[in-house]
């Protein structure tokens, strides 16, 4: 026998992985303290909080006057964020010049809305397909009637008078759920094998696409009543709601592609050799996962699409932040050195929520829908 | 080229079955060729397969075989000739395309499980949705073949948790699923460590026993010799010899088939 040759006599045995220093100690000084020049940034990092959130602080909360306070407050030298402000106009920012009276059919869209949409969300609430019937195809029209009014008996409320957080929701939310499936088809059809479908959606793709959407609402303001017979008139809602929903089609195309483009052929080919037809296969196979890859790119065209409905104002919408312009120009009464900025902070932490929230449901999906299938 | 081996599995085969008496026609090529773009890659194929028989086409990497059997169901196009299956005829029309891919399992080199689906799901996806089986039903023929591939115990989980050859053998039984009349192999064990291969030819071998038609590109020369009744050697597009296996590897003809043999053959 050779020195070369080894054989084992007993198997090792699996153990318990080697004790880790813990301790916030022990954490700090492996992340704060580890060499002179992490010391240093440390250092200087806590400086910089000391710098930058006490006066943050003393604006938002220590200095601010509250929701109860008065104008007078608000005019003091010394004041904060103007909150006094916002709650005295509240009401304007969510409904704009929706009749007062009539904010309770706003009321219970909002409400009806959360209802439907909430359990859609939550994956574990059962009967998800009559949820989503009532939520994609009952929920609107109800809305809509109960909105727009002029049957019931109820008061007729044209969508001029529509405004604020109430618009920016029924633009986004409309957006979004036309633009998905859009999107998807576009998609569908710029991989398409035949000539006429693929070039026009090219076409539609790379029009919009290479447009900014300020142009595509002008032109959906300006350029839709010349085609219309004369004398009709286009809703100004129902324009920014085209010209939104088509700008968004045309990205989550191009996002859907790219999620297409990641799935391997063997997919598409092991789908035809089961005899699935070309719906089948997208519907079950292909887009299941071709989506599952872009959902960061959905949800970014989603929240994108959601800051977008700001631009509305241009066919002449008062969206909430052009809502909150308007009254930082118009409400004499509340003026003071914090005002405005005040209006601007309160809306900008509302989209701010809004998108925060869509981020986080795009994460917890992407965890959920992961069937450890990565290699 | 990927690795040759000759993995054979040690119990006896039942032949009982594999007697070709049929004189139905399962598949007939007739003149036909291919091209990519320029290039001739399949050129005059002429082929006729009887229901029952088992075939195994072997060759070089390049010389066609797995384009011809993609192309008996249609998952690449032809240019000319005429290839029929179980008597319907592959031309354009997409109604008959999937006439013949329902009758036409195919096994792929990299399973192509879906990966988004439970071992089952994937299994009952195309009997409900082409064949409208109620989806019980679909499930307890899904259990059946999982059964029959030795790994019911892994219905629930995902292919991502399923090992090369457990993952093979579900995508065998997903096409057993579907009733086939006829079953392609297209390289089933080219990308399975050495130790998986044989759990999957003891499957196909299975089912050759019960007179499954088939058609396996191929490496496994051991398969060839156990289970094929003819053996076709293709090289640059073109069936070069084709014969009974114990021939072929005894006494090819052709000098192609005599070097490719001897390179593969020890």
């Amino acid at each position: 026998m050779t020195d070369l040759a080894f054989v084992r006599s007993d198997l090792v045995d699996a153990k318990p992985p080697p004790h880790r220093t813990s301790g916030a100690w022990a954490w700090a000084q492996k992340n704060l303290f580890a060499t002179p020049l992490d010391t240093l940034l440390t250092v200087l990092g806590i400086l910089f909080l000391l710098w930058v959130v006490p006066p943050i602080y003393n604006f938002f909360i220590g200095h601010a006057v509250g929701p109860n306070g008065t104008v007078e407050e608000c005019r003091m030298e010394t004041a904060g964020a103007c909150w006094a402000y916002i709650s005295s106009e509240m009401e304007f920012f969510i409904y704009g010049f929706y009749d007062i009276p009539e904010h309770w059919r706003p009321n219970i869209v909002f409400a009806l809305g959360a209802l439907l949409f909430i359990p859609l969300l939550m994956p574990k609430v059962p009967f998800k397909r009559t949820n989503a019937v009532l939520f994609l195809f009952v929920y609107p029209i109800v809305s809509y009637y109960l909105l727009a009014g002029g049957v019931f008996g109820l008061k007729p409320m044209p969508t001029e008078k529509w405004g604020g957080l109430l618009v920016t929701l029924i633009i986004s939310v409309v957006g979004i759920t036309l633009s998905f499936p859009i999107g998807i088809v576009l998609a569908l059809g710029r991989q398409s094998k035949m000539p006429v479908i693929k070039t026009l959606c090219i076409g539609f793709i790379e029009l919009v696409r290479a447009v900014p959407l300020i142009s595509v609402l002008f032109m959906a303001s300006i350029m839709l009543p010349l085609f219309m017979p004369q004398g009709m008139t286009i809703d100004k809602l129902l324009r920014a709601l085209v010209g939104v929903t088509l700008f968004t089609s045309a990205y989550m195309a191009e996002v859907v592609r790219g999620g297409l483009q990641a799935i391997p052929r063997g997919q598409y080919e092991a789908g035809a050799s089961l005899g699935l037809g070309y719906w089948q296969r997208m519907y079950f196979i292909i887009l299941p996962q071709a989506l599952k890859h872009v959902i960061p790119g959905i949800v970014n065209s989603f929240i994108a699409l959601f800051k977008d409905t700001s631009l509305v104002y241009i066919v002449g919408m008062k969206d909430l932040l052009e809502a909150v312009k308007t009254k930082n120009d118009t409400a004499l009464e509340w003026q003071s050195a914090n005002t405005a900025t005040t209006g601007y902070l309160f809306a900008a932490m509302v989209f701010w929520v809004f998108c925060f929230g869509m981020s986080r449901y795009s994460i917890f999906m992407e965890r959920r829908l992961n069937t450890g299938y990565k290699r | 080229m990927s690795q040759v081996s000759e993995t054979t599995v040690d119990r006896p085969v039942n032949t009982s079955h594999m007697q070709v008496s049929s004189t139905n026609v399962a598949i007939e090529v007739i003149g036909m060729h291919k091209w990519y773009a320029d290039f001739h890659v399949l050129r005059d194929i002429n082929l006729k397969v009887m229901e029952g028989e088992r075939i195994v086409i072997a060759g070089p990497s390049g010389s066609g075989k797995s384009t011809l059997i993609r192309c008996i169901n249609r998952l690449e196009e032809h240019q000319e000739g005429q290839i029929i299956v179980n008597g319907t005829e592959l031309t354009a029309d997409l109604k008959r395309i999937d006439e013949v891919r329902r009758e036409v399992g195919m096994v792929f080199q990299h399973f192509n499980l879906f990966p988004h689906l439970t071992i089952l799901q994937n299994l009952t996806l195309a009997p409900i949705w082409v064949r409208g089986i109620p989806k019980a039903e679909a499930e307890d023929t899904a259990m059946h073949y999982l059964e029959r591939v030795k790994i019911p115990e892994q219905a629930l989980k995902f292919p991502g948790q399923l090992s090369g050859g457990q993952q093979q053998r579900v995508a065998i039984a997903r096409s057993l699923c579907m009733q086939p009349r006829i079953m392609l192999f297209d390289e089933p064990t080219s990308a399975l460590d050495p130790e998986m291969v044989k759990e999957v030819l003891e499957v196909m071998i299975s089912l050759a026993e019960d007179g499954m038609t088939m058609i396996c590109v191929t490496h496994e020369m051991g398969f060839a010799r156990q289970v094929a009744n003819r053996v076709i050697f293709m090289d640059q597009g073109q069936i070069i010899e084709q014969n009974e296996p114990e021939a072929f590897f005894s006494n090819p003809q052709h000098e192609r088939t005599k070097l490719f043999l001897s390179q593969i053959l020890h």
